[in-house]
C-alpha cells in the first residue's frame, strides 16, 4: 500500500554515477552528429540541467549573436536525478538565448520526454547551425537521424506527435516538437512534449523553428544507475514519504496551481486588465471552484489529474469544454479530454484579458499547447492590444474585424486560435508585448520586465516577487525564486532581498538535479543533497549543493552582461512603480524595488552596477573574460 | 493466503514509479523499457492503464513451454520463468493472450512479471493505491463495496480525484 515507501535496493542494482556520460551534439549546418563525453568537471561544478546547460551555452556561443540566428545554440538538458525513481525525475531544461528577452533563456518542462532522452542515453542534447530545410531528430538509444520534416512543416504539435510515433512505428517514443508558432517565428513559441506539456517561457520554440528543427523523439532503454543503490533508495523513501505526507502536496495533487486564483483574489495580488486592478470581480466564475462544479448545461470542466514522469504529486489537469460552448460548438474536433486550467493559464487568459468564461479559458489553453506557444506571453500581450485598442490606438481594422476589448471571451478565443496559426492579427500578436506596443508607439502600456511578460502576481502586492521579476535572469518569471512567505506577511520591500537571493540560488540547485521545484517546501535542500550525494560518485555537502546554485545564477547573470544587458534593464514597468494599487491588502502601495534593489546587489556581492566583483566571481571559482 | 496485483486504472496518474520499480526490482537499474508492468495512455492523456501479468492458474504460458522453463511458485502462485532453461524460443510470447510475457532480446530470454516473489514493487511504489496486493480471492471486494451502495442510491465515487 503506498504511504511513500518504496523497496529498497537489491542484490542486481547495479552501479552507475546518476549522469549518463555522454553528451549528444548535432550540428544542422553540416548534418552531423556527435556523441561527447560529458566534461565531468562541469558537471561536477554545475550538477545538470539547467546549471550544466547554461555552462555549455557559455562556452559553446557568443551571448552578443542574434537569438534567431544559426549562432544561437539549443540545449535540451536532463540532470543526474532524471529517470531515477525520485519524485518528479521528468522535468528537463531547454536552455538557449531567447528571442523574446535577448537574454539567456531556461525554460523547464515535464511529461516524459526528458527522461526518455536521458535513457537513450544522453544528459544532453545540444543543437547547433541551422539546418536548410526542415528536419526532425530520431533518437533511438545509439541510432541518431537527422530526417526530414518536409511532410511535417505546417503541421500541429499534436499531429507531429501522431505522424512521428505512426511513422516510426513505435508508440512508446517521446516527442517534444514545435508547431506553427515556433516555424513562424512568434517570439514567445514553446517546445512542446507529450501534447500537453511545454518549455514554455522566453521563445526557445522559435530558436528551435530558427534552426529548421521541427521536433525531436526520444526512445531509450538503455536505463540509469546510480552510484550507491542502498543509500540512494533509502533517499527516495524517505523524500517520497515527505511528500507523501504533505498538505501543500495533498493541495497540488487535488487543486493544481489553480487555487493560487482564489488565494491571489482574496489578497489583491492578481493583475487584471494589464494590471489596472489587482483583483478581479469574475474570479469566482474561473477559479480553481468553477472547474470541478457543473454549468448550466451539466458540464463539468476538470475531468482528473495526471502526472509528469516519476511524479508522485500529479499537478497536471486533464480537462475537456462544454460541446455547447461557442467555441466549439461547430469544431467536434476540439470534443477530446486535454491539458486542462492550471493557474498562469487562468490568470493569463482570464483576470489579466478581463475573461471570465471558463470554457474560454481552456479552449485558449488548448490553442497554446496545441500550436505551441506561451500562455502567460499571450495573454500579456492581448491583455496590452486590448489596452490599445481601447485607447484608441488599435481598431477593427487592425484586428481583423475583431471588437478587442477587455471581458470579450470571443477575442479571447478566436486570437488565440489566430496566433497559433500565425494569421491575421496574431502575427501581431505574435510579436510580444514589447515589440507590438513600441511599434504602435505606446511602449508604456507593455507590462514586462526585459521584454517577458509577468506571471500572476502582482508587484505591488508581494514585494519580494516584484525583486524577483525584476532580477530574474530570463525576464518577468515566478519560478526562479520564492519569497511567497515573506511577502503574504509582511508587504513592504524591507527584508526581501535575503530571501530572494537565497531562493534564487536554492531553486537554480534544484533546478540543476533535474527534479521539479514543486518539492521544493517538502523536500528541502537535505532532500535533494542526499539523493544527489547517493546517486553521483564524490561528497556532496549542502554548502556544495548552494554553491552550485549561486554560481549558476552568477554565470547566467554573466551570459546576460555579455549580451549587452545592464543593471538598467533589473526594472519594473512604471506602472507598477508609480501608480498605486487600487484595491485590496496592498491599496495604495507601490512596488519599492528602490529599497530592495541596492541590498540585493551587495547581498549577491555585486559592484553598485549590477556586475558582479572580482572576489565574488573568484570566490564561485567564476572569471570574467 | 494467495495474494494478487489489483490495478485501478482509475487512480492512476500515468507517473511510471511502478514500471522505475519494476525495472530496478528486476534489473537493478531504472528502465522503464525493461519493466514487467506497463502504463498505456489513451485518450490525449485522460486515461492511464496499467497492464501486467494476472498470473492466470491455467496459464497459456506455461502449457505451451516446450522447455518446462516456466513454473509455477507454490507460495505465491507467481507464475516464474527459469531463465536457466528458457531457450528463448517465444513459444509462450505466442500462446499468452494478454501479451504480458515478453522477449528481452539483450538477454535471449523472456520476462514476465513474477510478483517480486510476494512484495510487488510496484505496488509498493504506487503512489495513488492504483496498483494494490490484496488478497485474490477478494480482488473484487471494494468495488462490490462501492456498487452495493450505488445499488442503494448513492452516487459512484468519481475520478482519481
Ligand atoms: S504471462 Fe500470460 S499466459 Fe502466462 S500467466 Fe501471465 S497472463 Fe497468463
Ligand atoms: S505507479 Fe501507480 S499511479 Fe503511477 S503509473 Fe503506476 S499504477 Fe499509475
Amino acid at each position: 500500500m503506498s504511504g511513500g515507501n518504496v523497496k529498497g535496493a537489491n542484490a542486481k542494482a547495479q552501479k552507475g554515477m546518476g549522469w549518463q556520460g555522454t553528451v549528444l551534439r548535432v550540428d544542422l549546418t553540416r548534418g552531423e552528429v556527435h556523441k561527447d563525453p560529458l566534461n565531468m568537471e562541469w558537471a561536477n561544478d554545475y550538477l545538470g540541467e539547467r546549471g550544466l546547460a547554461t555552462k555549455y551555452l557559455y562556452e559553446m556561443m557568443d551571448p552578443k549573436a542574434d537569438a534567431m540566428s544559426p549562432e544561437n545554440v539549443l540545449i535540451f538538458a536532463t540532470g543526474p536525478l532524471s529517470g531515477t525513481m525520485s519524485s518528479t525525475s521528468g522535468r528537463y531544461a531547454v536552455v538557449t538565448k531567447g528571442p523574446l528577452t535577448d537574454a539567456i533563456a531556461c525554460s523547464n518542462s515535464g511529461g516524459k520526454f526528458g527522461a526518455f532522452l536521458k535513457f537513450a542515453g544522453y544528459d544532453m542534447l545540444i543543437v547547433e547551425g541551422r539546418s536548410e530545410k526542415p528536419v526532425y531528430l530520431n533518437i533511438a538509444d545509439d541510432t541518431v537521424e537527422i530526417l526530414s520534416a518536409d511532410d511535417l512543416w505546417g503541421k500541429t504539435v499534436w499531429e507531429t506527435e501522431e505522424w512521428i510515433k505512426t511513422t516510426h512505428q513505435n508508440p512508446q517514443m517521446k516527442v517534444a516538437s514545435i508547431g506553427v508558432a515556433g516555424e513562424t517565428g512568434n517570439r514567445y513559441a514553446c517546445v512542446v512534449n507529450d501534447l500537453h506539456r511545454a518549455a514554455g517561457r522566453s521563445g526557445v520554440g522559435a530558436v528551435m523553428g530558427s534552426k529548421n528543427l521541427k521536433a525531436v523523439a526520444a526512445w531509450g532503454t538503455k536505463g540509469v544507475a546510480v552510484d550507491d543503490p542502498v543509500t540512494f533508495m533509502k533517499a527516495v523513501s524517505e523524500t517520497h514519504t515527505a511528500l507523501h505526507e504533505s498538505s501543500g502536496r495533498k493541495g497540488l495533487t487535488k487543486y493544481g496551481t489553480h487555487a493560487m486564483l482564489d488565494a491571489m483574489q482574496k489578497f489583491g495580488g492578481l493583475p487584471t486588465r494589464n494590471f489596472e486592478d489587482v483583483q478581479f470581480e469574475g474570479a469566482k466564475k474561473i477559479g480553481s471552484r468553477a472547474v470541478r462544479e457543473p454549468n448550466e448545461n451539466g458540464h463539468v470542466n476538470l475531468l482528473t489529474n495526471k502526472a509528469c514522469f516519476g511524479c508522485t504529486i500529479a499537478c497536471g489537469r486533464i480537462a475537456h469544454i462544454d460541446e455547447k460552448h461557442f467555441s466549439i460548438v461547430n469544431r467536434p474536433k476540439y470534443r477530446h479530454a486535454s491539458g486542462g486550467l492550471e493557474y498562469e493559464t487562468a490568470y493569463a487568459f482570464g483576470p489579466l484579458c478581463g475573461v471570465d468564461d471558463v470554457d474560454a479559458l481552456t479552449f485558449a489553453g488548448y490553442m497554446t499547447n496545441e500550436h505551441g506557444y506561451d500562455p502567460i506571453s499571450f495573454g500579456g500581450t492581448l491583455a496590452a492590444a486590448m489596452e490599445l485598442y481601447e485607447m484608441g490606438v488599435l481598431t477593427k481594422e487592425h484586428t481583423d474585424g475583431i471588437e478587442l476589448k477587455f471581458g470579450s471571451a470571443e477575442a479571447l478565443v478566436v486570437m488565440s486560435e489566430k496566433t497559433g496559426k500565425g494569421e491575421g492579427f496574431g502575427k501581431e500578436l505574435a510579436l510580444g508585448s514589447k515589440r507590438l506596443c513600441e511599434k504602435y508607439g505606446h511602449p508604456e502600456v507593455a507590462m514586462v520586465v526585459k521584454g517577458q511578460e509577468f506571471a500572476g502576481y502582482d508587484s505591488r502586492a508581494l514585494q519580494g516577487m516584484g525583486l524577483g521579476y525584476a532580477t530574474s535572469n530570463r525576464g518577468a518569471c515566478h519560478l526562479k525564486h520564492d519569497v511567497f512567505e515573506p511577502d503574504m506577511e509582511d508587504q513592504t520591500g524591507k527584508g526581501k532581498a535575503e530571501p530572494c537571493k537565497t531562493s534564487q540560488d536554492q531553486i537554480a540547485m534544484i533546478d540543476s538535479t533535474g527534479l521539479c521545484l514543486f518539492t521544493a517546501g517538502d523536500f528541502g535542500t537535505e532532500g535533494y543533497r542526499k539523493q544527489v550525494d547517493a546517486a553521483c560518485p564524490g561528497d556532496w555537502s549542502t554548502e556544495r549543493m548552494l554553491e552550485i546554485g549561486e554560481r549558476v545564477w552568477n554565470l547566467e547573470r554573466m551570459f546576460n552582461l555579455e549580451a549587452g544587458l545592464t543593471k538598467a534593464d533589473d526594472t519594473l514597468p512604471k506602472r507598477l512603480l508609480e501608480i498605486p494599487a487600487p484595491s485590496g491588502t496592498a491599496k495604495g502601495k507601490v512596488a519599492e524595488l528602490d529599497i530592495m534593489l541596492p541590498e540585493y546587489y551587495e547581498l549577491r556581492g555585486w559592484g553598485d552596477d549590477g556586475v558582479p566583483t572580482k572576489d565574488t566571481l573568484d570566490r564561485l571559482g567564476l572569471a570574467a573574460r | 493466503m494467495q495474494k494478487a496485483l489489483l490495478i485501478d486504472p482509475e487512480k492512476c496518474t500515468s507517473c511510471l514509479q511502478c514500471e522505475l520499480a519494476c525495472s530496478f526490482e528486476q534489473e537493478g537499474v531504472f528502465n522503464p523499457a525493461k519493466s514487467r508492468i506497463k502504463v498505456f495512455e489513451f485518450e490525449h492523456g485522460l486515461k492511464a492503464i496499467p497492464y501486467t501479468c494476472t498470473q492466470c492458474s491455467e496459464a497459456w504460458c506455461l502449457h505451451a513451454c516446450p522447455v518446462e522453463a516456466i513454473t509455477i511458485n507454490e507460495a505465491t502462485g507467481a507464475k516464474e520463468v527459469n531463465p536457466n532453461t528458457c531457450v528463448g524460443c517465444k513459444v509462450c510470447t505466442i500462446a499468452c493472450p494478454f501479451g504480458t510475457i515478453n522477449y528481452n532480446a539483450d538477454s535471449g530470454k523472456v520476462i514476465k512479471c513474477d510478483l517480486c516473489s510476494g512484495d510487488p514493487a510496484c505496488a509498493k511504489a504506487c503512489p495513488t493505491d492504483a496498483i494494490t496486493y490484496v488478497d485474490a480471492n477478494w480482488t473484487g471486494y471494494d468495488r462490490m463495496q462501492e456498487m452495493a451502495l450505488v445499488g442503494h442510491g448513492r452516487p459512484a465515487k468519481g475520478a482519481a480525484q
